[in-house]
């Protein structure tokens, strides 16, 4: 159990989550903890619930009963945009980035600045200060592109998940849920967006992040909280945790005792 | 994330070395010059340096280029709103129906009036626009609401938007149109330019900046790039997609009551091809039938490439019929252009 952590209040806290589609019981009762700053990664064998969980928690599916606080709050989302009001930004894993856009239209997708005045007021879009804060964004998480201008579908894989990965660390106050960001990357561009998520996290974001790649895990997370059948099954603090560990928990975990 | 600090550590493994080359934007000459439009445009050029070298004394003339601007003019009008459309990924074949539709509801309410005075004229006007726009309106909600092909939806619409033309006039049409505005819009000047042409000319302007520089421009890009992704963010995209063919509904309008000014007619039976023309024209521009690319610029040469092809062929006395597979073998080779670099893209 992580005794260093608990005595920190948790940023998210989850509690006795459930949700069934039909007689599909995709979430029974799980349990999920955020601490503030920290890499926390969710694992799970198929079907274990986390995609459900995680949807639930960044506010695209309603749960059946349970509880979502935030910084001791109980809060309620009714869709993607009221999580994102409570600082809760999602990187999908099909990145959700139009390609024919640039990278600054992308990162300002659907949350366009306007020109001052009258040309404002009609619709005109400040592109320079777009183009000049997602820049600055994208410098400060180490983003690099040869060019900016290009549109999104130019760009390497590796690249397109770090333009997601910077929109959403732009207007994340709190947690940025990862759904698997390394999936389709080659070896190099996977560790590009692992130290890209370091400093995500390293600008006081936390980051939940969810993989089949348990030494990756092991890695970059602080913790790591095994969901088995619906139900959270383990907790880790990552330092002290083996990938048999997880695997164990993740293929023969029973519901944890304590906490 | 305002307060972020930058990173201390130096770490990244990316192929980026200098610092100067981060963040390089090309120049704008450069850019313009690479394009596809620039080339597009230069293609325009050839064509009527050619025409005009061939024929010196019947194309270059005044005459012929102000023949030429007016046959664009109305294509060019319901170009500006397919530009919209299938930038979207979507098409709207109902295009030639909805201006005759258009075209013989505001024939109708100006004759019906009868004085030509410029009053009724405006009136004429706004019947039109409201007429192209409600179809547009239709077919926006057929598409986005009722998630109906585009292609069927708007094909729907033609047949209904001509039918419930010939229904409303008994397939005869009407000629009792102002004699005022055939002569201030159909046939009138302004400093020798046609006015048609410049209206023409001002909606693609004004449509192309909208199109360019506005919110409502980004989200025509996005809906067809990713409609999902812009979904995602918040953005209602069932609406904007209504506005999208509303407004192409509105410009067919307009190219309605410009129809009627130019002719002293409505033309029933004149407009079956125009939504393969348009589209033709959009597509030759540079614009991607599965969205998410376009420009007005490329729009407007789309435009004239055919226009400028059938007025050389007839100059030059070669069967016009030449033209359309001349324009079908541009079509094609403005797609096959367009999947390559998908493809490359793609890959």
């Amino acid at each position: 159990m992580p005794a260093s952590t608990s005595a920190v209040q948790p940023l998210l806290q989850a509690t006795n989550i459930k949700k069934s589609y039909g007689h599909v019981q995709a979430v029974r009762g799980a349990d999920f903890t955020v601490y503030p700053g920290e890499i926390v990664s969710l694992i799970g064998d198929n079907g274990a619930g986390k995609s459900t969980l995680v949807k639930i928690l960044s506010g695209t599916v309603t749960p059946d009963s349970g509880t979502i606080e935030m910084g001791g709050k109980e809060i309620k989302f009714d869709g993607p945009t009221s999580a994102r009001d409570h600082g809760i930004e999602t990187v999908y894993q099909d990145l959700a980035l139009a390609p024919d856009l640039d990278p600054a239209s992308n990162l300002y997708l659907g949350r366009e600045v306007f020109r001052k005045g009258l040309l404002g007021k009609l619709g005109f879009l400040d592109r320079k200060l777009m183009l000049d804060n997602a820049q600055l964004q994208m410098a400060q998480l180490g983003v690099k592109l040869k060019d900016i201008s290009a549109p999104v579908a130019d760009l390497s894989g590796g690249q397109k998940q770090s333009v997601a990965v910077a929109r959403a660390a732009m207007w994340a106050q709190e947690i940025i849920f990862m759904d698997e960001p390394t999936a389709a990357l080659g070896v190099v561009q996977t560790q590009q967006v692992l130290e890209l998520i370091l400093r995500v996290k390293a600008a006081g974001i936390s980051v939940v992040l969810i993989s089949h790649n348990m030494p990756q895990i092991l890695e970059v997370s602080d913790r790591v909280e095994v969901l088995r059948l619906g139900q959270r099954v383990a907790r880790f603090n990552a330092a002290d945790a083996t990938v048999d560990d997880l695997v164990t928990a993740m293929t023969s975990g029973t519901m944890e005792v304590n906490n | 994330m305002a307060t972020t600090t930058p990173p201390t550590t130096e770490t990244s493994s990316t192929a980026i070395v200098g610092h100067d080359d981060l963040y390089r934007q090309p120049t704008f000459l450069t850019s313009v010059v690479k394009s596809d439009t620039f080339r597009l445009f230069l293609a325009l050029v050839a064509l009527i340096v050619v025409f005009s070298v061939l024929k010196p004394t019947a194309f270059p003339t005044l005459s012929n280029t102000l023949n030429i601007l007016s046959d664009a003019a109305i294509l060019l009008v319901l170009a500006v709103g397919a530009t919209f459309v299938i930038i979207t990924a979507g098409i709207d074949l109902s295009v030639g129906g909805v201006l005759v539709f258009s075209s013989v509801v505001s024939a109708m309410v100006m004759a019906g009036i009868g004085d030509g005075t410029p009053l009724t004229l405006i009136i004429g006007l706004i019947v039109a626009l409201v007429a192209g726009t409600l179809w547009g309106i239709l077919n926006g909600f057929l598409v986005a609401k009722a998630r109906i092909p585009a292609l069927i939806v708007t094909l729907a619409t033609m047949g209904a938007s001509l039918g419930a033309s010939l229904l409303i006039t008994n397939g005869v049409d009407v000629r009792n149109v102002p004699f005022s505005l055939v002569e201030a819009v159909g046939s009138g000047t302004v400093a020798g330019i046609p006015v048609l042409a410049l209206i023409a000319l001002v909606v693609a302007v004004m449509f192309g900046i909208v199109l360019a520089q506005t919110r409502f421009g980004r989200y025509t890009y996005a809906i067809g790039s990713n409609a999902e992704a812009l979904r995602r963010t918040g953005v209602n995209t069932t609406r904007h997609l209504i506005k999208v063919y509303a407004l192409a509904g509105l410009l067919a309008g307009l190219a309605g009551y410009l129809s009627t000014a130019r002719f002293a007619t409505t033309t029933l039976g004149g407009h079956s091809t125009d939504n393969l023309a348009t589209i033709t024209a959009v597509v030759i521009g540079g614009a991607s039938l599965f969205g998410g690319r376009g420009l007005m610029i490329g729009t407007i040469i789309g435009v004239f490439i055919p226009v400028v092809l059938q007025n050389g062929f007839v100059v030059l006395n070669i069967s016009p019929y030449w033209q359309q597979i001349a324009v079908g073998a541009v079509l094609l080779g403005a797609v096959y252009l367009d999947q390559m670099r998908r493809r490359s893209r793609d890959r």
